[in-house]
């Protein structure tokens, strides 16, 4: 079971959990995946499916939290879980860095913009401070800072939205990392904006050959930028496929309604988007059977196993999984009969 | 604007901008304050209904003659209007102030508070006198209270929960419950007269005379005054690091692959420190204005013990005087620490 996989980074039946007063958290609870070199991956799910803790997980930043992680995670042959903690650190910031969603908040108030790159610099390269101050200054440019000599001496404060996202991007590329994760990297920027910094990482992308992956809660960004996306629900996958399989042959009632509730421009404006009802599960207290029972409007279609029975993650068609009690027959007759007719109908 | 620096040198025109702003306002609160202290000491009594030989009986001590109190009134111009009175209590903490009348030779050299009751000489020079002691308690008791308080803060917020928290934080709530005078003379029974590890009170020596002495008859004082605000300092600094351990920064700078300690102290303490910078200098300045409780528990003849000398002895110039100086170095640490604040935090150079 353990043998190194082939590919670049692989989970296998990762599991996150926190023991708190009312119970154990179970935020990530049996997730597996595989992500090349050069491909991006998008995960995505409502706030609270697990998708933040499962990229903090992969960078080992969960040590402190008393979090209790089990299952494998392989980076470039190497297992983290149980590797030596202080070695994953000497990972982090190398082979793989993170983009956080708000920069401002996530960039030291107290240090200038270049000082906190040269400090990500230095902490994986012995260089004098003048190299990997020049070496900043580099990356700034190459991000799209305007002026990057006298902006390096800024303070985040000084720094527009779109800046600060930027050079949190240098930061993380400073050391060329392989594994990039960027969490909800466009989610405080103006839409303009976050076209920018998408193009800008598809770029760098491109230019490192780096795995990629983008945590979201917005179908659009994932649509642009994935090859392959994970859809995570209660901290399980619940659908997984290449970006076609999800955005055209969906076969997840969860995944059909992030699709619905999802505003499109080639939908006409007095269409009414098409939420989907109740509130994300709590990792508590995990619904009995699926997860996503008390809100599916398809568990008359199960023989009452969707109360009774957790669904495993099954294949349905080259890659593609799906975790659904029904059969691939009745999921694909649903959607081209009765949801993709109602999200194309004018 | 940030955008307006010169280039090369950011915020450098905004920091003396910053400070020169910051030295007039310390400037006029100054002057606020002696106007204060003046209508307390002098306005307040004559709303009060005191006439003005009531007010010069105090100046010439009991059993005084109808003329002596007019030559008092006389020579403090105590009937002169308020606002003229206030302009001469002003030159002559200013410029100095000659109360010389007749053969009687009284000059009263700038900062003038007047003279003491007691002993006739003016009250600057006395304050001069007892500075030594109370700067030497004061830094002296900082310097432990800083590093133990911030420390076991730390230590305590690093690993909350623990026993070793627990303990701390209780430690910490005694020395914030249990006042310095009790705090003090249990030490210097337990410590001076029973073990005879440390001189007992009264002992202490300018350091000029003797630095060997001054430091051991300050030991004790130093321990019981910076218990008091370490306990303080700890829990302030336990909450700080709590709050920012779990800021998005700290995450950040972990995800760059930064060593654990590092994390903490340049990144974690540095933003934690910033705020207890501010009670800091606010405590130091305080205290340099006199530390009342320790330095009469321990007879240090320090400016605590010169002002509760003085209010028992009704010593009105005195009173004043010390009242003065504390107001100063208050508004000097408000300054100081201002000015460090803008230092240390980028943002606060902006506003």
């Amino acid at each position: 079971m353990t043998t190194p996989p082939q590919s670049f980074l692989e989970l296998r039946d990762l599991r996150i959990h926190f023991p708190t007063e009312d119970g154990l958290v179970k935020s990530v609870d049996g997730l597996s995946f595989k992500l090349d070199r050069g491909k991006t991956l998008g995960i995505v799910g409502e706030s609270g499916s697990g998708k933040s803790v499962t990229s903090l997980g992969i960078l080992g930043l969960h040590k402190g939290g008393g979090a209790k992680i089990s299952g494998e995670i392989w980076l470039d042959g190497e297992e983290l879980v149980t590797a030596d903690q202080d070695h994953v650190r000497t990972l982090r910031g190398k082979k793989m860095a993170m983009i956080f969603q708000d920069p401002l908040s996530s960039m030291h108030p107290y240090y200038s913009v270049g000082a906190q790159i040269i400090e990500a610099y230095r902490i994986h390269h012995k260089v004098s401070k003048a190299v990997a101050r020049k070496h900043a200054i580099d990356l700034l440019g190459r991000v799209g800072i305007p002026q990057p000599d006298k902006r390096v001496d800024d303070y985040p404060h000084q720094f527009s939205g779109g800046m600060r996202q930027r050079a949190m991007i240098a930061m993380s590329l400073s050391c060329d990392p392989e594994l990039l994760i960027a969490d909800e990297p466009t989610t405080a920027l103006d839409v303009t904006v976050q076209a920018q910094i998408l193009d800008l990482m598809t770029d760098l992308q491109r230019e490192f050959n780096s795995a990629l992956i983008i945590i979201t809660h917005d179908l659009g960004v994932v649509a642009e930028l994935s090859d392959d996306i994970l859809v995570m629900y209660g901290g399980k996958c619940i659908e997984y496929g290449s970006a076609e399989d999800i955005f055209y042959r969906p076969e997840h009632p969860y995944t059909w309604g992030l699709l619905g509730s999802m505003p499109r421009l080639d939908r006409e404006p007095t269409e009414r988007l098409l939420p989907i009802k109740g509130t994300p599960p709590s990792l508590i207290n995990v619904p009995s059977g699926c997860a996503f029972n008390p809100r599916c409007t398809f568990t008359d279609r199960t023989e009452g196993r969707s109360t009774s029975e957790v669904p495993e993650l099954a294949e349905t068609e080259g890659g593609h999984l799906v975790r659904c009690h029904m059969s691939r027959e009745e999921r694909r007759s649903i959607w081209d009969n009765e949801i993709k007719p109602m999200m194309e109908s004018t | 604007m940030p955008g307006s620096d010169p280039p090369g040198h950011p915020g450098r025109t905004i920091v003396v901008a910053f400070i020169v702003r910051r030295v007039i306002a310390a400037v006029l609160m100054l002057a606020v304050v002696s106007a204060a202290t003046f209508a307390i000491f002098f306005l307040i009594p004559r709303a009060l209904g005191q006439t003005p030989e009531g007010m010069a009986s105090r100046y010439v001590g009991r059993d005084a003659t109808p003329e002596a109190i007019q030559g008092a009134v006389k020579r403090m111009h105590l009937d002169d209007p308020i606002l003229v009175q206030y302009g001469r209590f002003a030159q002559g903490i200013v410029a100095g102030q000659d109360y010389s009348l007749g053969p009687k030779k009284a000059e009263c050299p700038a900062p003038c508070f007047g003279f003491s009751f007691n002993n006739n000489q003016p009250v600057w020079p006395t304050l001069l006198d007892r500075l030594p002691a109370t700067l030497s308690l004061a830094f002296g008791a900082a310097i432990v209270w800083l590093i133990s308080g911030v420390g076991i803060g730390v230590i305590s917020a690093l690993r909350r929960g623990t026993l070793l928290d627990r303990t701390a934080m209780t430690v910490a709530l005694a020395g914030v419950s249990l006042p310095i005078y009790f705090t003090g003379l249990v030490s210097l029974s337990v410590f001076a007269y029973t073990l005879g590890i440390f001189p007992g009170g009264g002992s202490y020596t300018p350091i000029t005379q003797n630095p060997v002495m001054w430091f051991q008859a300050l030991i004790l004082p130093w321990i019981t005054l910076a218990f008091l605000y370490a306990a303080l300092y700890a829990r302030l600094t336990r909450a700080g690091m709590l709050e920012t351990m779990s800021e998005d920064y700290i995450r950040t700078a972990r995800a760059k692959g930064l060593k654990e300690s590092t994390v903490v102290v340049k990144h974690a303490l540095r933003a934690t420190l910033t705020p207890i910078l501010t009670i800091f200098g606010l405590d130091l300045g305080l205290l340099l204005g006199g530390a009342v409780l320790t330095e009469s528990t321990f007879s240090i003849q320090g400016i605590g013990k010169l002002v509760i000398d003085a209010i028992r002895g009704n010593d009105l110039p005195v009173v004043l005087g010390v009242t003065l100086f504390a107001a100063f170095f208050i508004v000097l640490a408000n300054l100081i620490v201002d000015i460090l604040y803008a230092v240390v935090d980028p943002r606060v150079r902006l506003s």
